[in-house]
């Protein structure tokens, strides 16, 4: 490559096809901010340079990530191995720090205020962090991850954020930590754990879709013919029936019992409407305990949330068609349709202006950083590095999938931004940094790091 | 340590791979197999405007033009950016109070949303537009917007030209697939009506796409998709429009109507229906108040008189008896027949006969003599070849049609009726199956059965002078750009009479022409034409409180001139006027003279003008519902300001102003409806209620304000 031959100088090894990927999408996303907010009869030039709208916010952003990489990548790579645990305790710090002198901004109290208009969202900085901390410990000399205490250690490390995060009522972050689970697996968790939280989702979703009565027979079928089948096999093990019914106890316990409550009381109204409206169905917020409190308190019932924001991004994606109606052209996107459609609903000006095509080639763009990723990975010879570039891969995976998942209706809305692509600027640096220190690891491959 | 689980890296790649895969599963999904998010988002962001064109103009025989365009203004008010309006200011200019300023805005913004803008008060009156521009600067928010509207230069031919209106939900029914939406403009009566489709033009349509609060944002791929609005056609009349204004002056204060034809093409010449009303008291803003007026008005003045009105056409219709005698050959011009005062020919006397005398053809229709022409009718339908009067009926009936009467001339103002010929299964069913000529008798003399509008009458005159033929009246000559719906094929066929041969049509004439020299008409002599024309005095009766009672005759007068060549071919009728000869016929006199000498030039001719129009022939009847009605509005007044000034004794001044401004409108209207009345405007008197009929000669009486 020629670009990496004239910059060998400066910093060797470095993976240059990532460096291009991120940049293209940097500039996608600056367009993308640019589409949704252009409005024709303006000054191109001054406004991108004015500072005033949040495209030009978005490349001063940029800017600032420059130089950011730059320090990364100018810093000794043993620096990260070092600092990881400091660095871990210190977002922690953070995170409770939100508790005292937090801000509230759209309902959830995660950001600390710098001061001239800039808030930190210490959670974003925490996945970096997190992960290090995570590659740090799976990477001890004394860590034998197939033990069950390296496990329970490993995943406190990754899911203490997460906790501190749902307090601070910002679930959508806090989900992102679950993602840690596909590189402890990757590191040797059994797949069991995985298997028993695949069955748990599977069942919740059975259970939103299903009627009680339904899925509770379908159940019972389900344990009866697995008994029927493993007649042979319970003459030689006798616990099996016991499982079995324990199982099935279990399951219909969850579904009849454990999903409705938690759903009615643990729930916000809002959360369990999104949740219900992905399946396709209405939730009655008159069953919901906090509903029912906020009633209570106000004497009003609380309005009815609707999934207008859906329906507008499933609208403005479907107008797309197969090619799109071109870049600053898509109607949904200019009359403002959307909400939020700079941050979190981003990928819905993608789906309008260039169609199919353009949606298949931009998460084809994005599934070759997370595959260029994970084959880097799987090229260290440090376990750090690796679990490090695991942890960059899963959290970004977590990220696209679940925003273009919310946008598409997949997934429950919840607030989780598009890697490089969404407005903001704790989003953008966090991201650059997570994948500038697996770059600069990566560059320094031949050593191995602890 | 973890060589081993090397295996699960590829796991991990299929899964995100699979990931992806359902993610752009549900990409195709939405975007290329569910065409309804397209629709919706057509539906969210694409506003369609339609671009009105100008409608067509109108103009007269001499190119003026009678019905244009001009530009109007609304205040169009956007509720959201109303901050810091001078509400008291505009609500000063505006001559309102704040509380309907309030109650207004709320109305809008209810209706409308508070973002997009809305019209606070359409159709501004030029004063209050000047008023408004100067102070738009205290009030953010509103706008003055034009849109274009209709005015008549002229004020004048209101029944014939029409008006346009919003259209309503069954006009939409009926012209469903036109193209009309809520809101759009349409003729809806006159010309402005049927000749909708040329006048209205062809409508654009501008795509803009619109935000989610729905303000426009801009043209839909800088208007690639826009279709341009093709102005409507214009249109050329055969109407003399100062020959109208002439006939409406004529006819102030008179009930009836005027249709001028020119016999050569069938174009009408005027036509005028009286009382009138300015054609711009239906354009402004104040439309549907004055609209409201106009329908309420006894006088009927929105009625097109000249086609939509039957009379009985009188003694004019002893031309067409004339006629058909002569060429059926039972008279000839020498044939006399005695008039003993009455018509014994059926035994029971009728019908009278006013002047007594022995008649020849041409002294019969001069003296407009009924025993003559009842002997004619009655001779006409006993004929002997006829086996029985159906037959005979039938007979005369296919002359009579084919000088247009009995049916739809095909006239191209709306509303036309067709008049009535009867036919023998009607006198069957009232006479039984042996029926005979004496039972039909008054058909002889106009006064029976037999029912035209005054334009058939207009026709037959025409017919008469062209000497056997005619064409469609008809108001629109040519338009503009070409006729390309073959709107006007229909007034360019010659109809012809039935076999009448022309020496018939110079005996009639000579009997026409010697009505104006020493017979009934001579008050419709004109200096130095040869004029032809035919009085008509037709009894009739009116429900009064139920009771059938007799009312003053209908003054009937049918003419045309010159003699040779004729140019101008003429009916008029003044309902209740009494004879003919102080109404009608010098009326006609005077429309003669101003169409073929342009103007009526001599100072006592001038004079006579004057005098026709001060002339006061309102019916009785009429008056007295006017007064009724006039006086009920004055009782309310009344009994509003006493109510008013007991409630509170302080505003007392204020109030009675307001009383009399009330009070001075209506009177406006009536003066303007009325041409140049305002000179005679009835004054009435304040407090009464009027319920005794005695009362109303007290009222009638024309006060000089």
């Amino acid at each position: 490559m020629a670009t990496a031959k004239n910059n060998k100088q400066i910093s060797p090894g470095i993976d240059w096809v990532i460096v291009w990927v991120y940049a293209t999408l940097v500039a996608i996303g600056i367009l993308c901010i640019f589409m949704v907010e252009y409005k024709p009869g303006i000054n191109i030039l001054q406004s991108f340079l004015g500072g005033k709208t949040n495209y030009s916010k978005q490349l001063m952003f940029g800017s600032i990530c420059v130089v950011m990489t730059l320090f990364i990548l100018l810093a000794d790579s043993k620096l990260f191995t070092a600092f990881a645990n400091l660095m871990y305790s210190f977002g922690i710090l953070l995170m409770l720090a939100t508790f005292v002198i937090g801000k509230s901004i759209n309902g959830s109290k995660s950001w600390i205020p710098l001061g001239g208009g800039f808030n930190l969202q210490p959670a974003e900085l925490c996945k970096i962090f997190t992960s290090l901390a995570l590659a740090k410990f799976l990477a001890r000399q004394e860590t034998d991850f197939s033990k069950l205490r390296s496990q329970i250690i490993g995943g406190c490390i990754a899911l203490a954020p997460a906790f501190l995060s749902i307090l601070q009522n910002e679930t959508g972050l806090a989900l992102v930590y679950f993602s840690f689970f596909i590189v402890m697996y990757r590191e040797g968790l059994p797949p069991g754990l995985l298997i028993i939280g695949f069955s748990f989702g599977a069942l919740v979703i059975a259970t939103l879709v299903l009627e009680p009565n339904t899925l509770a027979i379908a159940l019972t079928i389900i344990a009866g013919a697995v008994i029927y089948f493993t007649r042979r096999i319970r003459k030689r093990n006798k616990n099996l029936l016991a499982t079995i019914i324990i199982i099935w106890a279990i399951c219909v316990g969850i579904q009849r019992f454990a999903v409705p409550y938690i759903f009615n009381n643990v729930f916000q109204c809002y959360q369990s409407t999104r949740i219900f409206s992905m399946v396709g169905k209405d939730y009655d917020c008159s069953q919901n305990k906090s509903a029912m409190r906020r009633t209570a308190d106000k004497e009003k019932a609380a309005k009815k949330p609707d999934d207008y924001n859906v329906r507008q991004s499933k609208i403005a994606i479907g107008s797309g068609g197969l090619i799109g109606r071109g870049f600053l052209k898509g109607t949904q996107t200019r009359g403002k349709y959307v909400p939020e459609q700079h941050t979190d609903f981003i990928f819905t000006s993608i789906g309008e202006a260039f169609g199919l095509a353009g949606s298949v080639c931009f998460l084809g763009l994005y599934l070759f950083l997370l595959l260029r990723i994970i084959n880097t990975a799987e090229k260290q010879r440090s376990t750090f590095s690796r679990v490090y570039a695991y942890c960059v891969a899963c959290i970004m995976f977590f990220h696209i999938v679940v925003n273009v998942c919310m946008t598409i209706g997949l997934f429950p809305i919840i607030g989780i931004t598009l890697p490089f692509i969404s407005y903001g600027g704790s989003s953008l640096l966090s991201f650059t940094m997570l994948l500038f220190i697996l770059v600069r690891l990566d560059a320094d491959r031949q050593m191995v790091l602890r | 340590m973890s060589v081993f689980n090397q295996s699960r890296s590829g796991i991990i790649q299929i899964a995100f791979g699979l990931v992806f895969l359902i993610i752009i599963g549900q990409l195709v999904n939405l975007q290329v197999f569910s065409s309804k998010y397209k629709l919706a988002a057509e539906n969210n962001a694409i506003y369609r405007k339609i671009i009105y064109p100008d409608r067509g103009i109108i103009y007269d025989r001499n190119g003026k033009s009678i019905l244009e365009n001009t530009i109007m203004y609304d205040l169009v008010v956007t509720p959201i950016e109303c901050k810091g309006v001078d509400t008291l200011g505009l609500c000063d200019l505006m001559g309102i109070d704040t509380a309907e300023f309030k109650k207004r805005m709320k109305e809008i913004s209810f209706r409308n949303g508070i973002v997009r803008p809305c019209v606070f008060e359409p159709l501004l009156s030029p004063e209050m537009y000047a008023k408004l521009n100067e102070n738009m600067f205290k009030f953010p928010g509103f706008v003055l917007s034009e849109r274009s509207a209709r005015v008549y230069p002229f004020s004048a031919a209101a029944n014939v030209l029409g008006y346009i209106a919003e259209v309503d939900t069954s006009f939409l029914r009926k012209h469903k697939d036109e193209g009309y939406e809520n809101g759009d403009y349409a003729g809806i009566t006159g010309l402005e009506r049927s000749y909708e489709k040329i006048l209205m033009g062809k409508r654009g349509v501008k795509r803009f796409i619109r935000d989610n609060k729905s303000r426009i944002q801009g043209p839909l791929e800088n208007g690639v998709y826009d279709t341009a609005a093709v102005a409507g056609k214009n249109l050329h009349l055969s109407l003399d429009i100062e020959l109208q204004k002439l006939g409406e002056k004529l006819m102030t204060n008179k009930v009836g109507s005027i249709v001028a034809i020119n016999p050569k093409t069938g174009g009408v010449l005027c036509m005028v229906s009286a009382p009138t009303y300015d054609p711009n008291y239906l354009t402004g803003g104040q439309r549907r108040r004055h609209y409201g007026e106009l329908a309420l008005d006894p006088r009927l003045p929105l009625i097109n008189r000249t086609v939509s009105t039957k009379y009985s056409p009188g003694s004019t219709f002893k031309t067409i008896v004339g006629i058909i005698g002569l060429t059926e050959g039972v008279i000839n011009a020498n044939t006399r027949i005695g008039c003993s005062g009455a018509y014994y020919g059926c035994g029971n006397g009728k019908p009278k006969c006013l002047d007594p005398g022995y008649f020849n053809f041409k002294e019969g229709i001069a003296h407009s003599c009924n025993t003559f022409f009842a002997t004619v009718f009655k001779r006409i339908l006993d004929q002997p070849r006829f086996p029985n009067a159906d037959s005979g009926l039938k007979n005369f009936n296919t002359y009579a049609s084919s000088f247009g009467l009995g049916r739809k001339l095909g006239v191209d103002v709306p509303s036309e009726k067709n008049g009535n010929l009867p036919i023998s299964s009607y006198y069957r069913k009232i006479f039984g199956r042996n029926w005979n000529s004496c039972n039909i008798i008054s058909n002889s003399i106009g006064q029976g059965e037999v029912q035209t509008t005054i334009v058939q009458l207009a026709n037959v005159m025409a017919t008469i002078a062209n000497r056997g033929y005619y064409y469609t009246p008809h108001l629109v000559d040519s338009i503009e750009g070409g006729d390309t719906n073959g709107l006007l094929d229909s007034f360019k066929i010659k109809h012809v009479t039935r076999d009448v041969p022309d020496s018939v049509y110079t005996q009639v004439q000579d009997g026409m022409q010697a009505v104006m020299e020493f017979g009934t008409g001579a008050a419709a002599q004109v200096p130095g034409i040869v004029v032809c024309g035919k009085t008509g005095t037709v009894q009739n009766s009116a429900k009064v409180n139920g009771v059938m009672v007799k009312q003053k005759d209908h003054a009937f007068f049918g003419a045309f001139a010159p003699r040779d060549n004729p140019k101008i071919a003429i009916a008029i009728i003044c309902e209740n006027a009494g004879f003919g000869a102080e109404s009608s016929a010098p009326i006609a006199s005077l429309m003669i003279e101003k169409y073929l000498k342009d103007s009526v030039a001599s100072p006592e001719r001038k004079k006579r003008v004057e005098d026709l129009a001060k002339k006061n022939l309102i019916p009785p009847m009429m008056r007295l519902a006017m007064a009724r009605m006039d006086s009920i509005k004055q009782a309310k007044l009344l009994l509003l300001q006493q109510q008013k000034m007991k409630e509170d004794e302080d505003t007392i001044e204020e109030e009675i102003k307001i009383d009399t401004t009330n009070e001075v409108v209506p009177k406006q209207i009536r003066s303007r409806s009325t041409k140049d009345s305002s000179k005679k405007a009835f004054t009435y008197n304040n407090a009464a209620i009027l319920t005794d009929e005695k009362k109303y000669s007290f009222y009638r009486k024309p006060i000089k304000a």
